[in-house]
């Protein structure tokens, strides 16, 4: 199926819908989205819940494009530290806001593909006709991220609760050990390797000799572009403001390179190559939501909503980054061409490059592959080097280095933001000529999720 | 928003006895406006003589359920002399026809003779002509004096009555629909703040509504500075009375903006007024999400206090650039368009400071002065499409801002009125409404103020 489309639509002008012998699915299209502005952990979000954030990030949504009491097909969202008891999250977010009480709400987790993986399987509901309208969403907080007891401490308390007699209670209660009183606070760390995010990319930031003044770019452009896009008004229709805050508090306007080359290093302290990762080239522990507002043209139309953009096609990929020579974050190099190909594109055919800054040498080890022909080669399976991306279309809003990265949380800004910027650039060219943008989200577990997107 | 504790205090429990044993000034509470509410809760006493007395008697008395519809009447029990024994809840003195001073005394000691008698809340509201140069000078003379008798009545007024007088301009019917608008919305408990003001009808335009609960239904309003205070209420009471509104404010404001906009069913527009293509923006959003945009309420307005000799451009510029520049520009850019010509509204926030002027205040009564010479001139571009501009002008309200000022300074401030207390913002918002209102497109350029009869300016 995928060769067959990939002949059909290869050297086409039209190459956005998939062209077959099936019925052609209808189109799925990002109307708007909303967020929160994202804080820093610890920040003016401390004591906000997850719920309290994806519901204040959906009542935005809902003023803004004048839903009230709207029935939404569905609205998915997910959190990646989630306590247990938020096992309906974004039902009971959506129960607290000001849409329909009868929207029907799932929850998702794929780490930090969450909020991107909500989009693409909403779109494709949409496009199958199952939905005409949905939300897809977000959220996360590390400031008010659960804490466990220890599993001893929690056998223990489950024995207790269990014991009949007198002295089956005693024995329960007497099995626990002060050690075990102490909680198990959340880890970022991947359970198979014990290393954190930072210490995963560390490594394959050496493996390719990705340098510090390079990663430091990436930083400050991060936090100019996104600078630029607030002073511009760009985020008006975006962002609503949360607790007092109005801007990402994040974001730091007056950055320097001068200033990002004296930070110290955090990540691949122990690896031989000279360590280049620092709190100022990695996303911050970050709280915050966000939204996208999906529909169907006919949909759209009997809303008075202008569609920004539709989403065409999505791929994800995963490495086997245990026994494997691709870093955790590389799924998502594998993953593009595939999508690509499928779609008969190339790199040189999308006006944006959205690529996720967990790091900012997750971006440029991801380009580094792109541009390496025995790698493409080897491990890509092509003819020669994936191809270049242009740092005029990279990320020109800002990423999670400038906004922070509350994990589930950053596919929705950046299809919101990225939609947006499809739709002002297909009106200001004013010709039929497709713009297309590539999104690409790395995640926890080796995983990696990535979408084009075309202006409407 | 600040409570008045004093208001409370001297009408309930011992603390009332000892207020009245002192003859302290005792503010009643003031009835609010709810949809379904009887338009007066008693008799109405219609005094004056001619075809225009009778007119508004008819009107008031006529049945509002027969099948001529909403025109034949209010369906008020409408007396047409004094009683004295009687509680009365409204006095209508309809004036127009009066020639000489002398004609003044008669409807006049009629109302004395029931005053002592009126229901709590009463409403007193004349009708008649204003004194123009073309009048003969008795006539001029007489028209004039009710102007002074009408200021007074208000100051004597207890429990919450208020008197308002509606000034018919020579040729207008007393039946135009700016008059009986005029005449019902002092009548209601909407213009419960609005005291010792005589409004102007100067032409013969506008509609009277389908629905006189719901007089704008089917139109779409924006309000600036939406996001609180005042600005939320007017989006609220624009909305009770049937309209789609568009919430404006600035981004930073963008939570309690949206807050609003979900409240009232409406959608939030996150803009900063004084930007180069506000206009624009909000015309483009309310057409591509509404369809349409009828009124406009340029309600967003900041405070910069300083005396003029510790002024600087800091303190002056912003408050120009958003009280009153925005404003104008907004609407040379709707009036531009070509797509705000459907019977459009727009209506300022202006303040007594600028009718009266404020200590530490030139900044602002600049600005405010300049919304009252903004709509007066913003009228009669908009006429040709049965459009108006009009302003209303607060006195003290109580807000968050006006929370802000010392204890003491408030509650002065408070009693320096006929009602002897601080209005609310919905005081404000409902004669944003009137305004607003279909009935008020013969309401052409003028500043009403919701100030409780306010001791300062006119």
């Amino acid at each position: 199926m995928a060769s067959t489309r990939t002949g059909a639509s290869a050297g086409t002008e039209q190459t956005s819908t998939p062209e077959g012998g099936a019925q052609i699915p209808r189109r799925a299209l990002v109307l708007g989205g909303n967020r929160i502005p994202f804080a820093r952990a610890g920040g003016p979000y401390a004591h906000a819940s997850n719920q309290d954030m994806l519901t204040a990030a959906l009542d935005g949504l809902v003023a803004r494009y004048g839903l009230q009491g709207e029935r939404i097909g569905t609205v998915a969202a997910g959190a990646v530290l989630k306590h247990s008891r938020d096992f309906n999250l974004t039902r009971e977010a959506v129960l607290g806001s000001a849409l329909s009480d009868e929207t029907p709400a799932f929850d998702m987790q794929q780490a930090c593909a969450t909020g991107l993986e909500t989009v693409v399987s909403l779109s494709n509901k949409i496009r199958l006709g199952q939905l005409d309208s949905a939300i897809a969403g977000g959220v996360d907080t590390t400031s008010d991220a659960p804490i466990a007891v220890s599993d001893r401490l929690r056998r223990a308390l489950l024995d207790l609760s269990r014991a009949k007699t007198l002295p089956q209670k005693l024995a329960a209660a007497a099995s626990i050990r002060p050690k075990d009183l102490a909680p198990d606070a959340p880890r970022t760390n991947e359970p198979r390797t014990g290393l954190s995010m930072g210490e995963h990319q560390a490594i394959t930031t050496a493996q390719w000799g990705i340098t510090r003044e390079a990663q430091d770019e990436i930083a400050h452009a991060s936090h100019i572009n996104l600078a630029a896009a607030y002073e511009a008004g760009f985020f008006d229709d975006l962002v609503t403001p949360f607790r007092g805050l109005t801007r990402d508090a994040n974001l730091r306007p007056d950055t320097t390179l001068e200033k990002l080359a004296k930070l110290r290093p955090t990540f691949g302290l122990g690896l031989d190559a000279e360590p280049t990762m620092t709190a100022g080239n990695s996303t911050p522990l970050s709280d915050g939501a966000s939204t996208v507002l999906l529909g169907s043209d006919e949909w759209a139309a009997a809303h008075d909503l202008t569609p920004l953009a539709s989403i065409v096609d999505a791929e994800s990929g995963a490495v086997d980054f245990v026994h494997g020579v691709d870093g955790l974050l590389m799924a998502a190099v594998f993953a593009v061409p595939r999508l690509l190909d499928r779609n008969g594109l190339t790199l040189a055919d999308f006006d944006y490059v959205e690529i996720h800054e967990a790091f900012a040498a997750t971006v440029l080890t991801t380009l580094a592959a792109w541009e390496d022909e025995e790698f493409c080669r080897t491990r890509l399976g092509l003819d020669s080097a994936f191809g270049k991306v242009e740092r005029s279309r990279l990320n020109v809003h800002g990423s999670s280095l400038a906004a922070g990265h509350p994990f589930a949380a950053t596919g929705g800004r950046i299809v919101a933001t990225i939609s947006k910027e499809l739709a002002r650039r297909k009106a200001e060219q004013g010709t039929d000529e497709p713009v297309r943008a590539l999104i690409s989200i790395c995640a926890a577990g080796g995983l990696g999720l990535t979408a084009i997107l075309e202006a409407a | 928003m600040s409570t008045d504790t004093y208001l409370n205090l001297v009408n309930s429990g011992v603390t009332k006895k000892i207020a009245k044993q002192l003859g302290l000034p005792r503010p009643a509470p003031l009835r609010r406006f709810r949809p379904g509410q009887p338009l007066v809760a008693g008799p109405v006493l219609v005094l004056g003589t001619g075809p225009d007395a009778d007119a508004v008697a008819h009107l008031l008395s006529g049945t509002s359920l027969d099948d001529t519809g909403l025109e034949s009447g209010w369906d008020l029990d409408v007396r047409r002399t004094a009683a004295p024994d009687e509680r009365h809840a409204a006095i209508v003195l309809v004036l127009t026809e009066v020639t000489h001073p002398d004609q003044l005394a008669e409807p006049m000691l009629a109302a004395a003779s029931v005053l002592k008698g009126l229901a709590p809340g009463a409403r007193i509201v004349t009708v008649s002509r204003p004194a123009t140069a073309e009048d003969g000078p008795a006539q001029a003379a007489a028209r004039q004096g009710i102007d002074g008798v009408l200021r007074s009545l208000a100051k004597e007024l207890r429990a919450g009555a208020t008197a308002n007088g509606v000034v018919v301009a020579d040729g207008v019917p007393v039946t135009a629909p700016s008059a009986l608008g005029a005449l019902r919305f002092f009548l209601s408990t909407r213009s419960a703040f609005v005291d010792g003001q005589l409004l102007r009808v100067d032409s013969e335009a506008g509609s009277l509504p389908a629905d006189w609960d719901r007089p704008l239904a089917g139109r779409v309003a924006v309000v600036t500075g939406a996001a609180r205070g005042i600005g939320a209420s007017i989006a609220k009471t624009l909305a009770r009375d049937g309209a789609t509104v568009v919430a404006v404010d600035v981004p930073a404001a963008g939570e309690q903006l949206a807050a609003v906009a979900n409240a009232v069913r409406g959608t939030a527009l996150q803009l900063d007024v004084t930007a180069e293509d506000a206009g624009q923006k909000i015309l483009e959003h309310a057409t591509t999400r509404h369809g349409r945009l009828d009124i406009v309420v340029h309600n967003a307005g900041i405070t910069r206090d300083k005396l003029l000799a510790n002024m600087t451009p800091e303190k002056w510029a912003p408050v120009l650039a958003v009280n009153v520049a925005a404003p104008l520009r907004i609407n040379e850019a709707l009036i531009e368009s070509g797509d705000f010509t459907d019977a459009p509204r727009i209506i300022g926030l202006a303040s007594t400071s600028g009718i009266a002027g404020n200590r530490g205040q030139t900044n602002y009564a600049a600005s405010k002065g300049g919304v009252i010479g903004m709509v007066r001139a913003t009228a009669p571009l908009l006429t040709a499409f049965g459009g108006t501009a009009n302003a209303v002008a607060p006195g003290f309200i109580e807000t968050e801002m006006t929370a802000r000022i010392p204890a003491l300074t408030r509650q002065v401030a408070r009693r320096l009125n006929s009602l002897q207390q601080g209005g609310q913002p919905v005081d404000v918002a409902e004669t944003v409404a009137f305004l607003a209102s279909p009935q008020a497109g013969g309401v052409l350029g003028q500043t009403l103020r919701v100030c409780g009869q306010n001791m300062v300016g006119q």
